[in-house]
């Protein structure tokens, strides 16, 4: 009976640290709407402030309509979620060891060119080469992502700054490779990659309704999910998933229980390269077919607020992707309908973090009693 | 003045830190505050000094209730508090850390050095501190540091001064100079409140004891007529065995040899120098020393967590100089570690992960890659049981539970198995008086069993009752090897302070 109200209790901290970031998203829309309503100039000018208050309500009823309203909008929420789960879970692993993933971005770069190398490598049917193309993208990105790691384990070299700097020269290294005869299109000037063939793109996810080519979400969702799965089981089921938590809670008990700490430094960047670069290898041969300089976008660094919203546990992480990347196919919808520009979802996101990043902040607007905070996510410092 | 604290009462989620405390002290006496970690005693002198609102109740001082809202507020009333772990800055001189916040200045700001000097002399000189203003913090001993902490109290003005646990980063020596100033700061008329759990200081020292359970006041006692037992008594709730209860060492074999091992730092600094000594199967030996002697390193040495710079260790004839600790760990090696929060466990996972976190890849706990938690978790049940760990359950956070149980958590960890050889550092910082007798019978049950054990210590008075044979480490050096039965507390602490006393029988 005691243990039944021991895991009761237990079950209540966890779903209130959860209570707490539901309420800092919501926070973060209140504060969005107050946002929408002072730069409705138009309403505003008329002195029309009900108008200015309806024009939130459409904004936001767009946001939904836009992200869950329909087939294809569901179709975009999930195409722009496959690679910020990816990239997340990216985020994520590399936390739980105690490390900072800035290089997301980087590693997707690289990730993408291995798969698109190998797909334009290869002459064979669809299930031969896109699995193959697909595994080539999480090598290429793991091998990239060991670089940071090793550097670490060798010298010390901080992983924020050595992941920063890899982004850049992965950056600049493919816009030399998209220049060579190898990637660039023949009839073009500018760097941009040939198409991958018909059979080396990713099936489409809703493929097997006739007609609809607008529903563009592809199977890279699926590799997504199960990452998240083979991220669920690594953390809680194997020696190094154990040692990966051991290690990002505290290096030094890590160290004294004989754990190789700097092969784990290697790994973990090595993991969390090998996600973010089926990130890449899902954006180049699912939704564009082809690789330009920025198919990684922004989308390595939005990863890292994701890691942050989900806490790092695997279905926190799905599921602040998901909350961003329908934020993010709700928002053209909204630009749409309502006149409120796509910018406000950046603006959503930043107050999202800024309040997941001030607990203290939302318990005292939302006067909350529960006392557990987790301190959300950590890594080690400068020093160590 | 008189402080009253009345009716305090401070509840964290779960817990009640404080239930309805009722302490008063007057100006020239000194109170001991005893109990066990976990009692309250932090809470308490939090509250106090303006850290914790209390939840009920309050603070009175002359009569006039007041309220702290923070420790500006305290350190104005006249409470001064020298933390356990110094406020200092390393690499400024006495005079510049004694002043820093209330820097007398003159035109424009400028720091007035002179009269910061003067004043630090004149308060020394006031209360016999001997310090010089001029001697930078980092090249003082602790002692002395500590005596800067409280001339730092005392230039605020403090009435009544808080010593947070002072006596465990002391030598025997500086601990009576401690009490020299303590009863100098009484007889000059101020208050001092000494937290403490150890017994016989407060016997010594203190005026009345007030003890702490369970962040109650369950009674206080009078230091004239109160045996330890007594005290030990109320702080658990049940009477305890406060000596270590032993037959005479069946030496065996010898199972750890050190020959000449010499560790030094990344800098070059000599931690450990030319060291040897060996320990047989069923026999503790004890290495007391003041910390920051060498121990640290040589247990790290020991344990494969720093590299030796010259010399052998061996076990069981075995060289293992240049192994890791995990082919340590599996020759039979056990280490309890002296810091059990920064090394010994991880505070973010459960009581039954941190059981298995030195032995989750052996065949018993894994297969292959994959760990066995049925297995681990069965384990964990059957420790907890054994071992006698209070927790809610096998899955609560290790970081949660007090320092006793934390350090129960790895004694079962480490000692649940057959060993060749443990070596456990300060086993029982910080832990509660029921936990350390517990601890205490385990180690000695290993001997028993015919383990050799290595005890390291700083706690002087446990490392005598607990060892067959004593080594004594000073600037990384052994300088003596004694008989604990055949030496006095005194003399060992001679040779801990690097003097050679001819009266000390060596062994």
């Amino acid at each position: 009976m005691k243990n039944l109200f021991n895991k009761l209790g237990e079950r209540l901290n966890r779903v209130s640290s959860m209570k707490l970031t539901l309420l800092a998203v919501l926070s973060a829309l209140i504060v969005g709407a107050f946002i929408i309503v002072i730069s409705d100039v138009d309403n505003l000018r008329d002195g029309d402030i009900l108008g200015a208050v309806s024009t939130v309500g459409s904004a936001y009823w767009a946001l939904v309509v836009g992200s869950f309203g329909s087939l294809r909008a569901i179709s975009n929420t999930i195409n722009s979620s496959t690679p910020l789960i990816l990239c997340g879970v990216s985020v994520a692993i590399a936390f739980k060891a105690g490390l900072f993933n800035i290089g997301a971005t980087g590693q997707m770069l690289a990730g993408g060119m291995t798969a698109l190398w190998v797909g334009f490598a290869m002459d064979g049917p669809g299930y031969v080469q896109v699995p193959l193309a697909i595994l080539a993208g999480a090598i290429g990105g793991a091998v990239f992502g060991a670089i940071p790691g090793i550097l670490k384990a060798r010298t010390g070299a901080h992983e924020v700054i050595t992941t920063i700097m890899l982004n850049n020269m992965a950056a600049f290294f493919i816009l030399w490779l998209l220049k060579t005869d190898l990637f660039q299109r023949e009839d073009r000037t500018d760097p941009i990659s040939k198409l991958v063939s018909a059979e080396g793109r990713l099936p489409r996810l809703f493929g097997f309704i006739d007609g609809r080519a607008d529903l563009i979400a592809h199977i890279g969702f699926i590799v997504a999910l199960c990452a998240v799965f083979v991220y669920w089981w690594f953390l809680k089921k194997t020696t190094t998933g154990f040692e990966f938590r051991a290690y990002g809670l505290n290096g030094d008990a890590a160290t004294y229980a004989g754990m190789h700490v700097k092969r784990l430094t290697v790994l973990s960047m090595m993991f969390a390269g090998g996600f973010a670069g089926l990130a890449g290898a899902a954006e180049v041969l699912g939704t564009y077919g082809y690789a330009s300089t920025n198919f990684a976008g922004n989308i390595g660094f939005d990863a890292i607020a994701i890691a942050l919203l989900g806490q790092s546990s695997p279905l926190g992480t799905l599921f602040a992707a998901i909350l961003f990347g329908a934020l993010q196919a709700g928002g053209r919808q909204m630009q749409t309908n309502s006149d409120v520009p796509i910018d406000l979802i950046i603006v959503l996101r930043a107050l999202i973090v800024m309040f997941i990043a001030a607990p203290l902040l939302v318990k005292t607007i939302w006067r909350t009693k529960n006392a557990t905070i987790t301190a959300g996510q950590t890594f080690r410092g400068w020093g160590s | 003045m008189k402080l009253e604290l009345r009716g305090i009462t401070k509840s964290f989620p779960g817990v009640v830190a404080n239930d309805n405390v009722n302490l008063e002290l007057n100006t020239g006496e000194v109170l001991s505050l005893i109990g066990e970690n976990g009692a309250g005693k932090s809470t308490l002198m939090s509250v106090l000094y303006g850290m914790y609102k209390p939840d009920e109740g309050e603070i009175v001082i002359d009569g006039t209730p007041l309220v702290f809202a923070s420790p500006a507020d305290a350190i104005a009333a006249g409470i001064g508090m020298v933390h356990q772990h110094f406020m200092l800055v390393p690499v400024f001189t006495v005079a510049e850390n004694v002043v820093l916040g209330v820097e007398p200045t003159g035109a424009l700001g400028k720091l007035n050095i002179d009269e910061a000097r003067r004043m630090v002399r004149e308060i020394s000189d006031k209360y016999n501190l001997d310090l010089d203003p001029d001697a930078v913090i980092e090249d003082l001993p602790v002692g002395v540091q500590q005596r800067v902490e409280i001339v730092k109290v005392l230039l605020r003005d403090a009435k009544v001064v808080v010593f947070d646990e002072p006596t465990a980063v002391l030598t025997p020596r500086e601990i009576i100079e401690f009490f020299e100033i303590v009863k100098t700061l009484v007889s000059a008329g101020r208050g001092v409140v000494f937290i403490t759990h150890k017994l016989k200081e407060a016997l010594n020292i203190a005026d009345r004891i007030a003890v702490l359970r369970r962040g109650k006041v369950v009674g206080e006692a009078d230091p004239k007529t109160a045996t330890e037992s007594q005290i030990a008594e109320m702080m658990v709730g049940r009477p305890v065995q406060l000596t270590v209860e032993k037959s005479s060492a069946q030496a065996g074999d010898v199972v750890l040899k050190v020959t000449d091992l010499t560790v030094l730092d990344a800098d070059g600094r000599t931690h450990v120098e030319s060291v040897s000594f060996e320990v047989h199967a069923g026999e503790i030996v004890g290495i007391a020393g003041v910390q920051g002697n060498g121990q640290t390193e040589l247990v790290e040495a020991l344990t494969g967590l720093r590299k030796a710079t010259s010399g052998v260790i061996a076990l069981d004839g075995k060289d293992l100089t240049h192994s890791n600790p995990r082919e340590r760990h599996q020759m039979g090696m056990a280490h309890i570690p002296e810091d059990r929060q920064r090394q010994g466990l991880v505070g973010g996972l459960s009581v039954a992960e941190n059981l298995v976190l030195t032995r989750y890849h052996d065949d018993q706990f894994s297969h292959g890659v994959i760990v066995d938690w049925d297995a681990a978790n069965a384990k964990a049940e059957t420790l907890i049981t054994e071992y006698d760990i209070r927790t809610p359950n096998k899955e609560t956070g290790v970081g949660t539970l007090s320092g006793g149980n934390q350090q129960k958590v790895i004694v079962a960890r480490e000692l649940s198995r057959d060993l060749r050889l443990t070596i456990a550092a300060q086993p029982t910082r910080g832990v509660d008086v029921g936990s350390i007798e517990y601890i205490h019978s385990r180690i000695v049950k290993e001997r028993d069993a015919g383990t050799a054990v290595l005890i390291v210590s700083t706690e002087l008075e446990e490392v005598m009752a607990l060892s067959d044979r004593l080594l004594v480490m000073y600037r990384g050096k052994v300088v003596a090897e004694l008989d604990p039965k055949k030496v006095t507390p005194m003399e060992v602490g001679l040779y801990m302070a690097g003097s050679r006393p001819d009266s000390a029988v060596s062994a």
